[in-house]
């Protein structure tokens, strides 16, 4: 489920940074808005208990498999969406830098993915209605359910769509999309049930700890929708302005579309987008020539760049070998020179 | 179960790594963080199909461990455990993009399995990148530069305050699955209903734990914020090695070096 720096491009990684570095200023003005300072501690230890919890699993019935709880989605019911989101946040930058999980790169998409996801639009639009004001044990269970599903298969979508409009990865995005939304939908469930259990059991012994986290954020003080403008925003601006730096295939998501559906009118509004975005990055990219091919080159879908002959792979190959060899060997002096100082 | 035990294990060795002192060592937190973003991003920025070009960027990375001590074999079998998920995606390349770009010989590569290899060299880069800074900084030190470079302080706080508490939570919850699975005979009660039990009394108890230490600190005069003491000079060379790694980046960046050294041997050759 995390995304990882090897596929992303710097726009779209950049775009992501912007969007999850901009929801934790944002929610940290609000958390700290609430006052209520016992809050900041308990954040950082929830954050604590959410890998502590990971390390208890449960078989699943009828399989030779186990599941656990998901980060966001309990964080959410325990502390409300923006607390929960900043805790969210905080457990991957750990396990960006610690477990290697992602990467710093992918680390704004990996946030907006298993953070944003969860925390407002799965809660707010799904499990707060659900669960109501006065929740009963069965709309707890069952807005915990949906609500866990639906948040992982957004994220799965949006790890599909980072993916494919990076344009790294050859993946097509039907393929990626049918390789991704049925695991998911699949661990989902599991989840689902896993943090249900867990929010049913607290609701038995410690019924007010919810009761607090739900009057502490009245649903109707949720801009979600300033949010979304802000993305939007956020991605238009990207595509002006970033994508010639971005990657080869600026235009992945549409080739790749046409690749998968073979059809042209799909990728055809699209280009008339792209001519317009070709135009306004002509206006505004500050090396409009530097590695950018031409839009008719894009248009007949050749792939003809690089064009390498043989003369110069072999040199490259010779050169990448030598200087492979200069590079170790520099490590192996400054080693040398440690040891004996 | 032994195997995330020590994955947990590793995560203190980090900060055993870090708490060396070597020239590395004792740069300024902000210095290495800007440093290896500045790196991720260039070997971001390349092309899918490039190989040749990432060869030099593998310098930083082995600078590093070798100037600050870093035991490269522990840090190969961390990359490899993560390696699956750009694996997975990556592999899929030679599938879909089988045009032939490169020649060698009688052998002709697709542009899908070139494109694969960018994938895994960049993952190595990347992932290593960011592992090296906290085996070199340390986390709290992390925390502090972010924390000096505009980070909402709550957030810091909060990154700190889990760190700490990490290894303890962590050590209970494996005492209870161990607990469950020493009582458990043909794998009755490993289910969801005792696991419902066992991560809801764990919630409760770090729900606990979090107000008896939000009752400490306000006894000891917390107000929701917390002063870091130990200072931090970003000293002239620091600024170096930010801007001589940048310039180093940048240039690896517009020439491909390995390609020119080629051409430039073969040319002598011929």
């Amino acid at each position: 489920m995390h995304m990882a720096d090897a596929l992303v491009s710097p726009a779209v990684s950049g775009t992501m940074w912007a969007a999850s570095a901009g929801l934790i200023g944002y929610c940290s003005k609000k958390v700290k808005k609430e006052i209520d300072d016992r809050k900041i501690p308990l954040m950082g230890v929830l954050g604590a208990f959410i890998f502590a919890a990971q390390m208890i699993n449960f078989t699943i019935p009828g399989t030779a498999s186990s599941g656990h709880i998901g980060g966001g989605m309990i964080l959410a019911i325990i502390l409300g969406p923006y607390a929960g989101f900043l805790t969210m946040a905080s457990i991957l930058v750990v396990q960006a830098l610690f477990f290697a999980d992602g990467g710093l790169l992918a680390l704004g998409c990996n946030i907006f993915n298993l953070g944003f996801f969860p925390c407002f639009i799965a809660y707010p639009l799904i499990y707060k209605p659900i669960a109501g004001k006065t929740p009963g044990r069965a709309r707890v269970l069952g807005g915990a359910i949906l609500a866990s599903i639906i948040g992982l298969q957004l994220g799965a979508l949006a790890v599909v769509l980072q993916t494919v409009m990076s344009g790294i990865a050859e993946i097509s995005f039907t393929s990626f999309l049918i390789l991704m939304q049925p695991i998911h939908l699949l661990i989902g469930i599991v989840e689902g049930f896993a943090t249900a259990a867990v929010v049913a059991f607290i609701w038995r012994s410690r019924p007010e700890v919810l009761e607090r986290a739900a009057a502490g954020t009245p649903i109707g003080a949720l801009p979600v929708k300033n949010i979304l403008i802000g993305l939007l925003i956020a991605a238009v601006l990207t595509g002006g302005a970033f994508s010639w730096f971005a990657s080869t295939h600026p235009d992945g998501l549409e080739w790749s579309l046409f690749k998968a559906t073979g059809e042209e009118e799909l990728a055809a509004p699209e280009k008339g987008v792209h001519t317009s975005m070709a135009e306004i990055q002509s206006k505004t990219a500050v090396l409009p020539d530097y590695g950018f091919k031409t839009p008719e080159a894009e248009a007949s879908g050749e792939e003809k760049w690089p064009a390498m002959d043989a003369g110069t792979s072999v040199s490259g190959l010779i050169g990448g070998t030598i200087t492979l060899l200069l590079v170790v060997m520099i490590g192996y002096l400054i080693k040398k020179r440690q040891k004996a100082v | 179960m032994a195997k995330i035990e020590s994955a947990f294990f590793d995560i203190g060795y980090m900060d055993t790594l870090a708490a060396q002192d070597t020239f590395i060592h004792r740069l300024d937190p902000r210095a290495k963080l800007v440093t290896t973003l500045v790196f991720v991003v260039t070997v971001v920025s390349f092309d899918r199909y490039a190989i040749s070009a990432f060869i030099p960027f593998f310098i930083y990375p082995i600078v590093l461990i070798a100037g600050s001590n870093l035991p490269l074999p522990f840090l190969l079998k961390k990359l490899l455990l993560v390696a699956p998920f750009a694996l997975l995606v990556g592999i899929f390349n030679p599938f879909f993009d089988r045009e032939i770009i490169l020649k060698l010989g009688a052998l002709g590569i697709s542009g899908g399995w070139v494109s694969f290899f960018s994938i895994m060299i960049r993952f190595v880069l990347s992932v290593g990148a960011a592992l090296i800074l906290i085996a070199t900084t340390g986390f709290n030190a992390v925390c502090l530069a972010l924390d000096r470079m505009g980070t909402p302080r709550v957030f810091t706080i909060q990154l700190l305050f889990m760190y700490r508490y990490l290894y303890v939570l962590v050590e209970e919850a494996l005492r209870m699955a161990r607990a469950r699975a020493l009582r458990s005979l043909n794998g009755e009660g490993m289910g969801l209903k005792v696991f419902s039990f066992l991560v809801g009394n764990l919630l409760l108890r770090t729900l606990d734990r979090a107000q008896r230490i939000h009752l400490a600190m306000f006894c000891r005069g917390f107000d929701g914020e917390i002063r870091l003491v130990r200072p931090i000079r970003f000293s002239v060379l620091d600024f170096a090695y930010v801007a001589g790694w940048t310039v180093f980046f940048i240039l690896l960046r517009l020439i491909n070096f390995p390609q020119f050294l080629g051409k430039w041997i073969t040319g002598l050759i011929s």
